[in-house]
């Protein structure tokens, strides 16, 4: 290990400020922290804290939009500005290694597997032969879990799923042994229980190598599981840093508590009035996907749902989890009417509904639905009042001074009220947008609605308040609810049952405590153990109980 | 792989079967006898009533088509009204003589358009970068006929360096050949550059966008490395789909610069046959600049996973 | 409104230009461009005829002009006409998929696989040299075109929520293809409107200077040029002046379509 000069910091930030080159606006503003040999630091934001910009700058990979304003980068004692090109060049990387968020896109999609991780190694440590290049990545490749390394060197990154590249990233960035690595979101963009394995390899090798780690992450309960220190930011500033432990404990600064409380928790369970029938009832209901009628051949489809069974009840939140590729989208379309089912039935208020069928129309307006992406179910070119009064455009028993007046109360009821009517959604941000997708949803006052994933797009505090928002409508006008997600945590919060879904099947169904306290399936509890339990400390804080720790990583597949 | 490669011959085929049917269907359309037509002003009742039977006139339109389709097949194409010549033999010369410097030009401005597309990308909005752009979108505005006129002008009767009328083949007299061929190629050389540096400039600029690019930085590698060696493959691949159907649209466009340079091409013939209502030529010509463009898109597409390796996974 | 980029300004510059050009040469020019004057044949630019008359002793300058608004014309009927029919097209084959959109894509790709002048070529040997067959002519040609580029937009929107949330509230297809997927095609179709606009004109241009578009002695700028050809060592003017014509026209179609392909596909995409 190199010598470390001065405060013994290998990484040291001071009071930097970062500015849009162009206009001149901060995006970072001031800020400083240390980062000690070995230590696992954690950045924590929303989105706009300029948590990304501030640690890109870090090796001078800020988008060339972005220029430094003021303020020090010491690495293992020297000032980053005094490096010359190729000084920085052998830095990064060979010093410093970062690791990206989207899989899908930071391998190159032309290149093998092999060449790129042997890139690296050909810059910093020119004395190896190819031989040992090719062992070196052989030995890391399987250290990382891949199972078949010597196929995996002649392969090219679309043939691997995002878990298997973002373990291919780690091995690419560790074969250099850097002595710190940088990790950028490395996880958001994977499946909740991939998650956890990755993150558990990258603890893991950096523990191995005596890596620092600076991880970024909007996940706070993630990072607080991890790292040893959490640095908080907001708006280009840094509003509270410190231990881990201590952070979560006893909180100082307002908007650390507003983070520690936006994450949802449980509360008691409610009671529902027993009713007859199911409002919605599903049976055996199978779906398939992609048989084509080829030119000269039949395709075989593939099925998506193996003949499920489900009821709703009038009342109640149903809450549908599982992976992706675990079919609970598919289900909630098909349900919705979007999606053509190959076998089973399904019903509503007792009557079974079909496309065109009787009662269809009575089961349309009925049966609405919220959308995930507040960015793409919103029509740009249409104003929020229309947006929502396009709903009413089928209901024949209502005036149009009627339909103006109900528009108008259901946006006060989601807190739009006022000029938002006449405002374009690319003028809102996405959590008001949702808002207007959810207004959109119940302006007919429905008996049911399925809501996909949708607050999983949002910023945590944006997501308490549009979920808190989501359940005081549910319960002032008693619509039931199907709450489709792969975030349990927000599941503990909103749901009365849960359903659980892994590769087209149900495994587990059952009211909430239940599921959530003795689950029955394996699979249940893997996804279980990556969402903690809070329990609120006095000092304003939470305390973190992960359950089924003893769960053990699933073998990785080739 | 091989599986690639069979989709993608299978589905030219239907393509150049409803082309075939075009062209017969266009023909068709001409009022007035077909066989009258072909023969033109050659008709004796005994020619007018041979030809009847053997394009199977009395019988069916489908029936024809196959009479025609099948003809096709053997390399009967008719023979030319103009010139008593068969079709075929004639499209094949003519097509020789345009193809050359069609070739030519499009692999010099490929040479030059692609490299320097990528580092007008890498210099984004530098000096460098308005300079290629700018002279891009010039050339790819000035038409090529007015651009081979103006070469002509200042080339050839100003400065009298290069000679202006004619062609030489390359068999007689390969210097003279060459001198000949200089303008034209010029020419399109200069349009090309325009399209291509632009297409180049724009599919490296979104490659460089991409969050693989700061990776490789972020690994060490010089700029260069990362421009030619990881942008560089990735951001061909448009470019080379482009040439391809740049390739296509010359054979068909290259009329106006052989007209203007006067050189017995494939698009003067076209042209020709054209006013002198020359049926069987034209419909000859259309067919072979149809199936030469789809061969030579297929070899393009067949060659893409070269490029991009994710082609052949779908 | 943002700074105007440097490429609407020059663009627009020409463009107006040239559209002023148009609009007067339909109405008013300097002299009859027709009028034929032996004794003044072959006048180089001066002060009578500023840009000189040619080997009719027509006035340049008004040639060019009526040129102007003839070329205009035809391109603008052209691409309106391409664009109606390979709209239509595209939509139903976007929208509907299955066995009419595989059907109609053959033909369409059939189409689309021969050059676009080699099949205007082609079709002005049926419809006949003159303004109405290149309209036809070239509206066919470039159809298969628009009908890809309409349906790809139409693909994508297909696949976005909201056309999905129309759905799901109970509004027929039709509804939804009216209010949902047609105004949201505007964007690209109009970035394609501007550069089928320039391919039109240049084809236009091709084909009078070939002696198959509009035939003589109405002048378009092609066949200007086309004339130009056996005085050239003389009067040099002749072949200078339309092709200059040509070339700033098709530039200032090119800078403009640059800077609104700018403009509108990012929004497209949906970038916040």
């Amino acid at each position: 290990m190199t010598d470390i000069i001065s405060s013994g910091a290998l990484l040291d930030v001071e009071a930097l400020s970062l500015s849009v080159a162009a206009t001149g606006t901060e995006v970072v503003r001031g800020v400083s922290f240390a980062v000690a040999p070995g230590e696992i630091v954690g950045i924590v934001g929303e989105s706009g804290s300029g948590k990304t910009l501030a640690v890109r700058s870090i090796m001078a990979l800020q988008p060339p939009a972005i220029r430094r304003t003021a303020g020090t980068i010491r690495f293992e004692g020297r000032d980053l500005v005094d490096l010359s090109p190729r000084e920085l060049r052998n830095l990064r990387g060979g010093r410093i290694g970062m690791v990206f968020q989207e899989p899908m896109t930071s391998l190159n999609p032309s290149m093998t597997i092999g060449r790129q991780l042997e890139e690296g190694l050909a810059v910093h440590q020119r004395t190896l032969s190819a031989d040992g290049r090719r062992a070196l990545v052989l030995d890391m490749l399987r250290r990382v879990g891949i199972a078949d390394p010597d196929r995996a060197l002649a392969a090219y990154p679309h043939q691997f799923s995002g878990g298997m590249r973002q373990r291919i990233m780690l091995a690419s960035v560790m074969l250099l042994q850097p002595a710190l690595l940088i990790a950028d979101e490395p996880t958001t963009a994977l499946d909740a229980v991939v998650q956890r394995d990755v993150l558990e390899l990258m603890v893991g090798l950096t523990r191995a190598h005596g890596t620092a780690v600076l991880m970024i992450s909007h996940d706070l309960s993630m990072v607080a599981r991890y790292t040893d220190r959490i640095i908080v930011m907001r708006k280009g500033e840094i509003v509270e840093q410190g231990r881990s432990d201590e952070l979560l404990r006893a909180p100082q600064h307002p908007y650390t508590r507003a983070l520690l409380s936006a994450m949802p928790r449980r509360l008691p369970a409610r009671p529902i009035p027993p009713a007859a029938t199911p409002i919605i009832e599903v049976r055996d209901l199978v779906v398939e996907y992609g048989g084509r009628r080829g030119l000269f051949r039949k395709e075989q489809g593939k099925r998506a749902l193996h003949g499920l069974s489900l009821s709703i009840m009038p009342r109640e939140v149903v809450a549908l989890v599982g992976g992706s590729g675990s079919g609970k989208t598919t289900l909630g379309r098909a349900i919705a009417g979007l999606l053509p089912s190959s076998g089973g039935t399904i019903r509503y208020a007792g009557r079974p509904i079909g496309a065109g069928g009787p009662g269809w129309a009575d089961y349309r307006r009925n049966c609405q639905m919220v959308f995930q992406d507040p960015y793409s179910s919103l029509d740009p070119r249409m104003t929020i009042g229309a947006l929502v009064g396009e709903a009413l455009r089928t209901v024949p028993a209502m005036g149009r001074g009627e339909k103006a007046d109900r528009v108008a109360e259901v946006l006060s009821e989601v807190g739009l009220a006022g000029p938002f009517a006449d405002r374009y959604p690319h003028e809102l941000s996405g959590g008001q947008r949702q808002r207007v997708a959810i207004a959109r949803a119940v302006v007919r006052r429905p008996a049911f609605v399925i809501a996909d994933e949708p607050v999983s797009a949002l910023d945590v505090t944006v997501r308490a308040q549009v979920l808190e928002l989501f359940a005081d409508l549910q319960a002032r006008h008693g619509f039931s609810c199907l709450f489709i997600s792969h975030d349990l945590g927000v599941v503990e919060q909103i749901a009365d049952r849960v359903v659980v879904m892994q590769d087209g099947r149900i495994v587990e169904q059952g009211d909430r405590d239940t599921v959530f306290d003795h689950p029955s399936h394996a699979y249940t509890r893997r996804l279980l153990s990556a969402i903690p339990a809070l329990a609120p400390t006095g000092e304003g804080g939470v305390r973190l109980k992960w359950r089924f720790d003893d769960v053990s990583p699933e073998p990785v597949p080739s | 792989m091989l599986h690639f490669v069979f989709k993608r011959i299978a589905m030219a085929v239907p393509t150049l079967l409803i082309m075939a049917v075009t062209v017969f269907v266009l023909i068709r359309l001409i009022p007035g006898d077909p066989a009258a037509l072909m023969l033109g002003d050659l008709a004796t009742p005994a020619s007018l009533a041979d030809l009847h039977e053997r394009l199977g006139l009395d019988r069916s339109l489908p029936v024809q088509f196959g009479i025609w389709f099948g003809n096709m097949l053997h390399g009967d194409l008719g023979t030319s009204i103009t010139s008593n010549q068969p079709v075929l033999p004639l499209v094949l010369d003519r097509f020789w003589i345009s193809a050359r410097v069609v070739l030519i030009a499009v692999l010099l401005a490929s040479l030059f358009a692609v490299p320097a597309g990528m580092i007008a990308a890498w210099r984004q909005n530098t000096a460098t970068d308005l300079f290629l752009v700018g002279t891009a979108t010039l050339l790819y505005s000035i038409p090529t006929f007015w651009l081979g006129l103006l070469l002509l002008l200042f080339l050839g009767l100003q400065l009298n360096w290069l000679p202006v009328v004619g062609y030489v083949s390359f068999s007689e007299d390969p210097g003279a050949a060459l001198l000949y061929i200089v303008m034209p190629v010029m020419t399109l050389f200069l349009h090309e550059m325009g399209v291509l540096i632009r297409m180049s400039r724009a599919s490296t600029l979104e490659v460089l966008r991409l969050d693989y690019i700061t990776h490789a930085r972020a690994k060490g590698l010089s700029e260069s490395a990362v421009l030619w060696r990881h942008a560089f493959k990735n951001a061909f691949g448009p470019t080379w789909t482009l040439i391809g159907l740049v390739l296509g649209n010359l054979l068909g466009g290259i009329a106006v610069v052989e007209t203007v340079f006067t050189i017995p091409g494939l698009g003067r013939l076209l042209v020709d046959a054209i006013f002198a209502r020359d049926y069987p030529v034209i419909q000859g010509c259309l067919l072979f600049v149809a199936f030469v463009y789809v061969a030579v898109n297929l070899v393009v597409d067949l060659l893409y996973p070269l490029f991009d390796p994710r082609v052949t996974a779908e | 409104m943002k700074r105007l980029s440097l490429n609407v300004v020059i663009g627009g510059a020409i463009i107006g230009t040239v559209v002023v050009g148009a609009v007067l040469g339909a109405v008013w020019t300097p002299y009859d461009p027709l009028k034929i004057d032996f004794v003044g044949r072959l006048a180089p630019p001066g002060a009578t005829h500023w840009l000189g008359t040619d080997e009719f002793g027509r006035d340049v300058l008004s040639r060019l002009m009526a040129a102007a608004a003839t070329s205009t014309l035809i391109s603008l009927s052209t691409v309106v006409a391409a664009g109606l029919l390979g709209t239509a097209v595209g939509l139903v084959s976007g929208y509907v998929r299955g066995w009419t959109d595989r059907i109609l894509m053959a033909f369409n790709d059939a189409l689309l696989a021969f050059p676009a002048i080699l099949l205007a070529l082609g079709l002005l040997t049926v419809a006949g040299a003159n303004s109405y067959g290149i309209i036809v002519a070239l509206g066919l040609a470039y159809t298969p075109s628009v009908a890809r580029i309409v349906r790809g937009t139409v693909l994508s929107l297909r696949e976005r929520e909201f056309v999905e949330a129309s759905r799901v509230m109970g509004n027929s297809e039709l509804y939804t293809v009216l209010r949902h997927i047609l105004p949201n095609c505007v964007g690209p179709m109009i970035v394609l409107a501007t550069s089928m606009f320039g391919w039109v004109l240049l084809a236009e241009s091709a084909l009078s200077f070939l002696g198959l578009g509009v035939p003589p002695p109405a002048p378009t700028w092609g066949n200007m040029l086309a004339a130009s050809r056996p005085f050239i060592a003389q009067a040099v003017w002749l072949a200078i002046f339309p092709g200059f014509c040509i070339s700033l026209t098709l530039l200032g179609i090119n800078l403009l379509g640059d800077a609104l392909r700018d403009r509108l596909d990012p929004r497209m995409r949906g970038a916040s």
